[in-house]
This record gives C-alpha cells, structure tokens and sequence, in this order.
C-alpha cells in the first residue's frame, strides 16, 4: 500500500489533507442549527422541561434541501426497466438511493432525519439576550440556607468518607517510626484510618416559589393552555436565572382546585365554570403550609380566559388582595383571541386594579404564540425598572 | 501480484489500445485512497468550490458506501493530458480491466464532438482550473465573508443545470441596438413605385437606431445572462457565476453522453483484455468476472430491476453496432453522436427484446404495470430526464424598466409546470444576487398559468 500513496503529489498523507466532505458538512450542520434556533421557543416548550428535570431538548431535523427549479410531481411516473417482465405485470415502486430512510407517503426524495442536542441552559440564555429580556431582580437577603461543607478529618466516620490518601500518609508516618524501634510493623491499622468530616455552615442563599395557577376550565382550549404553557416555561426562565433553588407549585382549578405534579398539570381538563377564588385560596393554603413569606420569595402566575362567575367576584377581590401582599410578584395572563393587550375581563380587571396602588402587580393579555414575548417582557420589566 | 505488477501492465495495455485503433492523449494514472474517491464523486472533480450542499451529498455517499450500495473503481478526467483516478483498494486484476476501461473513456473524450468542443472552449486541464477556482472562491470568503460568499454560491449552483451549451462559453453581450431594417433592393419595381409621386418616396433613414430589448429573444443562459445584466452584482460575484457556468460546460457532455461513453469504454475494456495474452491466467479470470459484475443489467440475485445500467446497455448497444456495421462505422458514430442520436438510431426493437427493456407506469408511489413494447416511447422514456441537461426549461423573458426580472417557465415543451415551493426557493436565491424582484411564469396542476415572485 505504502508505495500507493507515494505516488501521489505530495507522497504519503498527502490525501488525508482533503476533507472537503466533512468540511461542508459541518457548515451544512451550522445552517441546520441556525434554522432551528429561530423556532427554539416553541420547541422547548413544547417539552416537558419544566421543573428542569431533562438539561437537554433533542430537537429531530431533517436535512437542508439545496433548491433547484424541478417540475411538480407527475401525475403518473414512468421508466424504463430491465429483465423478465411482460406487458401487463405489475410491480411494486422504483427503489431509489437511500429509500431505507425515506419518509412516508408522498416523500419523494429520501430524506435522512437526525437529532441535534440543545442545552436548554444556552437556548435560555441565547433567548433572554435575541429578546432582550429584562432580568427579574430578586429579593435578597431574607432568607438563609444551611448546606453542609467538607472540614477537616477524623479516627471515626462514615465508611463512605475515608480519605485513602490521608490514611496511607499516616501509616507510612507510624511504619517509618515502629521500624527504627525494631518492630515488624503491620501494614494498616484502625488508628491509620482518617474520615473526613463534614460541618454545618450557614451560607447566604436566596430561595423562592413560583405558584402557577392555571383555569382548566371548558372554555380554557387546547390553544389556550399551550399558549399558558408556553408563558409559564419562560416565566419560570426568568426566575431561574437569579435563584439557585426555585420549587414549583402547580394548582389547577374550575370551580374547585387542584395541586398537581408538572407531568399531569398540562392535560388536566376539568369541566364546569371558572371560581378564581377557590384557586387563589388553593395557593393561599399552600403557601401558608409549606413556604412562609419570610423565608420565601414568592412569585405567582396566573393564566386564564378570565370569564370569572359574577358572583365569586367580590371573593376573589378579598382573597387576591391578601394573596399578593405576601408575593414578590403577582402577574396574570388573559388568554384571549382579542385584540390589544390590555386585560378586560372579570379577573383581569381585579388584577389591573391592585396594580394601580402596587407595583407588584401586573396583568398582560396574549392572543397568540406571538404575544408571548412581550407578556414576559411586561411582567418583567416593570418588575426590574421598581 | 502486486500494485507494481498492475504499473507495468499499463504500456502493455496501452500498445495493445494504441493497435486497435485507439487514439487518446496521454493519460496520467494515479491509484488513490477510498476516501478521496468518493469526494471525487461527491464534488465532480477532484478540487472544488465549497459548498454546504456539497456536504449533504457527502452524507448519502457515506450512508451508500457503509451499506455496500456502491463502489467506484475509477474516475477519469477527460484532458490533455487526461487524469485517472483508481481506487487504491482495487485488486491488480481489477486495476488492469479499469485501465483498459479508462483508454476507453480517453478515446471517447479526444474524438467525440461534444468533448472537443467543450475541451475546446473550457480548456484541456479542467482538474487544475476547477482547483484555481476553488482557491479564487476561498480567497473570496476571505474578502467577503463567508455567508456572502455563500449567497452567491447558493444561486449560482441552484442554476448550475442552466446554460446554453451551444453558444460559446465567452460570449459577448448582446448589441445594445437593434439592427437597421434592411433597406430594400433598388431595383426596377422600386423605382417604378418611387415615379409614382412625393407621397411614395421612402424614408432616408428610419430615425435614431432603437435600443435593443434585454434580452432580445428568451435567453436559455441564466448563468451567464445573470453575471451579464443583474443590475448592481459586483465583479468577484459576477466571476462566482461564471465559475460555475464554466465547471457547467465541462460537466455537460459528460452527461449528455453518459450510455455511449460508458458503453464504448466497456466495449473496449473487454475486448483489451481478451486480446491482451500477457496477462497472467489468473488476473485475466478475475478481470472478467469483474467485468460481468460492472455489466450486468440486474443486481445479483434479482431478475428485474426498474432501472437500466448504462454500462450494459451502452455496452450492449456498441458491440451490435461492431458487429452488424464493423468497427470504422462504430468509431464515426461515437465522434458524432450524443446519447439522444446515439439510443434513437442504433437502440433497435430487436436489441430492445434482446436485453429485455420493459417501460413501466403506474401513479405515484402506486403498483407499476409494464407496459405493451412501443421502441419510440421506451425511447422517449430513456431520454426524457436526460433533456436540457436534467433541468427544467426555463429561461429569463424581461427586464423592466425597474430592474425586475421575468424568467419564463416553458410549460409546454416540459409537459407539466414547476414545483412552486422550490421555484419560490430558488427565485430568492437569485433575488440575492439581482438585488431586484424577480418573478417567474408557469401553470398549476390545473394547467392555470401562475406568477410566482420573490422581493428581495
């Protein structure tokens, strides 16, 4: 072989220079992720990467077509094939390159499809700047954490804990001292043995929940949830980037309310009419079981058609009042095919009027997908400029 | 035997081509690894511009050649002197049928008309210009950066399949007034007219001369009518185009005679060999069984196949014409002809029963049914991807007086109108360049005409 490639140009190695393939396929690659980070949004919240269990969204591409004038399918294919058939048999389809790939039905090229990784940490973060978001400041200070920091070593300990390079150096120190007195020295014993040990420190640390409450419903569509999901995805984004810890509360509610994990929230249908005010109770008992103000930032969202009952009106004008002087933040979305974005329904009125005397308030309304954006950058811009 | 036994075979193979009649420039053999051989398939030549398209193609191959689906022993560049490329995991019996093979090849390129003429107005070393090009539009990248760059390659291969192979590959504008009508003859009828009265005196002259519409007739050239007249393309993206549009006149008969070039040089690849009694009895068996797997018309083991390989029948093709007309006929017809003469004239009812041709049809993506043998429409079937080099029919109609351009898709002659997404698609990578809407005209599936434009 050896003297092949002696022949050529540049004698040995000299063709391993070309890899103009994989070259242009890398470029290709980089055209595919530009294309898909344009529809990035809608992507991942279209997962279920809401409490941040998956770091990553696998987003399935196909490959870019370079386009060239080709004549619309034929309303009949035609060609010329080879062996022993005759007039009137009947066979199946061309088998064309690549056809092992193809998609089907009506897929005329064979299309190969693949998966690109995203880390849902960069796609935020590329997001927040394409969008330019306002960061959300946090409340600082209030609460602090206890975490647990390695300090230190000890004879006696968890098993699990042993410092190998600790104990080794101490039984060379205690081997080199037993061979000058003349004693064979064994080669370990228990008091070689060092545990590292762990202590207690208080650290500085910022904590916070964000309730998202959601109205399920009959007049809540499939639309409109998705339009809810998506919302809550970038919220909770927002929050994220300035505490380490967040929990998250989902509670859904008709007339009655539910507390619910992320994987069943988003398909929860209820029938009925909408009581906000059984809901916003639902996260008042939550909240004062499980995080107290004083410990807890809390952040509520609220997305809803709004349509609240007439009759629960004055109830949920008591029990968000009461609700919203224990949140850093309260916004509530309407989720409605109207024009304009300022809310006029039931609740979206209660919502605008608190946020008249507080700043800690806010009350957006969203028709579509689009509107998405400038319902986070609302909420959180008034938050930020305060 | 080893590589060096297949190295001194090559003045034996080339006496014994040389006595039968061949004539070729010389060639420069050279064996290279697999993985620049299908780079050589991907890109067309050996060095060429980059391309992210390119890349696509690169993952099919990859893809096809895990799955064994396809093998290349050779390529060769047509040229003075001409290049082959032999894949350097060819056993030594393989590499005396592809050397044989290649001669072939360079016999047909040295005396086929389309050939000369294209080596003729592209140059005779298409290896070392592609790879001139390639620097050029790197060294462009450097300049302009490369989505800018890219742009211009985006369209210009988009157009690659639209040329106009019978002008001449520099071609100048085209005059910018039109001709003076002609006067007519003074002769004894004119006069007579003229005796008549005042009122019947010609015109001296019919007024300042007219400027000429562009483009004067529908220009076929997109390539070249591009580079030419977009209104405000700068020089280095003007030279893109005619890179390619250059690379498009070397590529052209190779692709319009694909079935008699690679027929011709199966032909002669196996008579070589049969001729050739200085190969050892063993290299001669497995250089024949290499050539019945190359020409054969069904993969192994199947007895239909809903294609055609064009080694077999081209290879088919020539040995009947050998055989009925001798081999100075032969040689007239391969300086002559392109594939559409070449499958029209010599591609008989009784070869087609021979090989067994069948046309089949059927709807999209439904059961195929063979069809009743018709030799004119199992003709017609073979060429039609093979018209227009593959493309479909579309040519530049007006330029207004805004700088917008109307391309013309001719409906008619292609059967059937455009996909519009990919013409939508294409349209804007021409905007790009001619930085002036451009529209295009062809019909639905109703047959209804349809404009389709792009702002860029």
């Amino acid at each position: 072989m050896s003297d092949i490639s002696q022949s050529g140009p540049g004698g040995a190695g000299w063709y391993d220079l070309f890899s103009r393939g994989a070259r242009d396929w890398l470029r290709h690659n980089e055209k595919v992720r530009e294309a898909v980070r344009k529809h990035l949004p809608q992507i991942v919240a279209g997962a279920d990467v809401l409490t941040g269990g998956a770091s990553t969204v696998r987003v399935p591409v196909r490959m870019l077509e370079h386009y060239r004038f080709r004549l619309r399918p034929a309303g009949e294919q035609q060609g010329v094939g080879q062996g022993d058939a005759k007039p009137g048999d009947r066979i199946g389809r061309p088998q064309h390159d690549g056809e092992h790939q193809r998609g089907q039905g009506g897929n005329e090229e064979g299309t190969i499809q693949y998966t690109l990784e995203f880390r849902i940490d960069d796609i935020v973060d590329w997001l927040w700047e394409e969008m330019q978001l306002p960061n959300l400041e946090a409340k600082a200070g209030r609460a602090r954490e206890d975490d647990w920091t390695r300090e230190g070593w000890d004879r006696r300990g968890a098993r699990s804990r042993l410092d190998r390079r600790r104990s080794l150096k101490e039984s060379i120190k205690r081997r080199g001292v037993q061979s000058a007195t003349g004693v064979d020295p064994t080669p370990f014993t228990d008091d070689d043995l060092r545990y590292r040990q762990l202590a207690r420190r208080e650290q500085p640390t910022m904590q916070a929940v964000v309730v998202l409450l959601l109205d399920v419903s009959g007049s809540m569509g499939e639309r409109e949830r998705q339009i809810s999901k998506t919302f809550f995805f970038w919220a909770i984004q927002g929050l994220r980037r300035q505490y380490r810890h967040l929990d998250l509360v989902f509670v859904a509610h008709t007339s009655e309310a539910w507390e619910f994990p992320e994987e069943d929230f988003f398909r929860v249908t209820g029938t009925g009419g909408t009581v906000a005010s059984s809901g916003l109770r639902k996260v008042r008992d939550i909240i004062d079981e499980r995080y107290s103000p004083s410990q807890y930032n809390i952040y509520l969202f609220y997305a809803s058609d709004g349509e609240n009952f007439p009759s629960d009106q004055p109830q949920a004008e008591v029990a968000l009042e009461d609700l919203v002087a224990d949140c850093n933040y309260a916004g509530f979305l309407e989720v409605a095919p109207l024009a304009g974005t300022l809310p006029d329904s039931e609740i979206g009125k209660l919502f605008l009027e608190l946020a008249r005397d507080a700043d800690n308030v806010g009350a957006y309304r969203a028709s579509g997908n689009d509107d998405i954006w400038d319902a986070v950058r609302h909420f959180f811009g008034r938050q930020g400029t305060s | 035997m080893m590589i060096e036994d297949w190295r001194s075979q090559i003045p034996n193979i080339e006496a014994l081509a040389r006595a039968q009649g061949l004539k070729y420039h010389p060639v420069e053999f050279e064996a290279v690894p697999d993985s620049f051989m299908s780079e050589i398939a991907i890109y067309g030549l050996p060095v060429r511009m980059p391309h992210w398209s390119f890349g696509v193609r690169y993952i099919y191959q990859l893809i096809q050649h895990r799955m064994g689906l396809s093998r290349l022993f050779e390529v060769v560049f047509p040229g003075n002197p001409g290049r082959a490329y032999l894949a350097a995991n060819n056993s030594v019996a393989e590499n005396v049928l592809v050397t044989a093979h290649v001669l072939g090849h360079a016999d047909f390129s040295a005396n086929n008309i389309l050939f000369r003429r294209s080596q003729q107005q592209v140059g005779e070393r298409i290896v070392e210009q592609a790879a001139a090009h390639a620097r050029q539009i790197a060294g462009a990248i450097q300049e302009h950066g490369l989505e800018r760059v890219e742009a211009v390659l985006d369209a210009a291969l988009a157009l690659e399949q639209h040329v106009d192979v019978d002008q001449d590959l520099r071609r100048p504008r085209y005059p910018e007034l039109l001709p003076e009508r002609p006067r007519p003859a003074d002769d004894e009828f004119a006069r007579r007219f003229a005796a008549l009265g005042p009122d019947t005196e010609r015109p001296s002259s019919s007024g300042p001369p007219k400027r000429a519409p562009v483009p004067p007739h529908p220009e076929k050239d997109l390539l070249w009518f591009i580079a030419q007249y977009a209104p405000e393309m700068e020089p280095w993206e003007r030279d893109i185009f005619l890179m390619v549009r250059e690379e498009s006149f070397y590529f052209y008969p190779v692709f319009a005679c694909q079935i008699m070039n690679e027929g011709w040089a199966s032909y002669w690849h196996a008579r070589l060999l049969r001729e050739a009694d200085f190969l050892p009895d063993a290299a001669y068996v497995d250089a024949i069984k290499c050539h019945s797997d190359v020409v054969r018309p069904t993969a192994s083991g199947e007895n239909v196949a809903l294609t055609t390989n064009p080694y077999h029948l081209g290879f088919s093709i020539w040995e009947k014409i050998i055989e009925q007309h001798g081999l100075e006929q032969a040689r007239r017809i391969m300086e002559e002809d392109d594939d559409f003469a070449f499958i029209r004239n010599h591609l008989t009812f009784e070869l087609a029963q021979e090989l067994k041709l069948f046309r089949f049809k059927g709807p999209p993506n439904g059961v195929l049914t063979v069809q009743e043998v018709d030799l004119h429409r199992l003709h017609d079937a073979l060429l039609a991807p093979k018209y227009g080099f593959g493309a479909p029919t579309v040519s530049a109609a007006h330029v207004h007086v805004d700088g917008k351009l109307d391309l013309a898709h001719d409906h008619v002659t292609d059967g059937r109108g455009l996909d519009t997404e990919r013409a939508r698609r294409v349209l804007e990578y021409i905007a790009r360049v001619w930085r002036r809407p451009v529209a295009i005209t062809t019909v639905d599936s109703d047959n209804r005409p349809v404009e389709i434009s792009v702002t860029p």
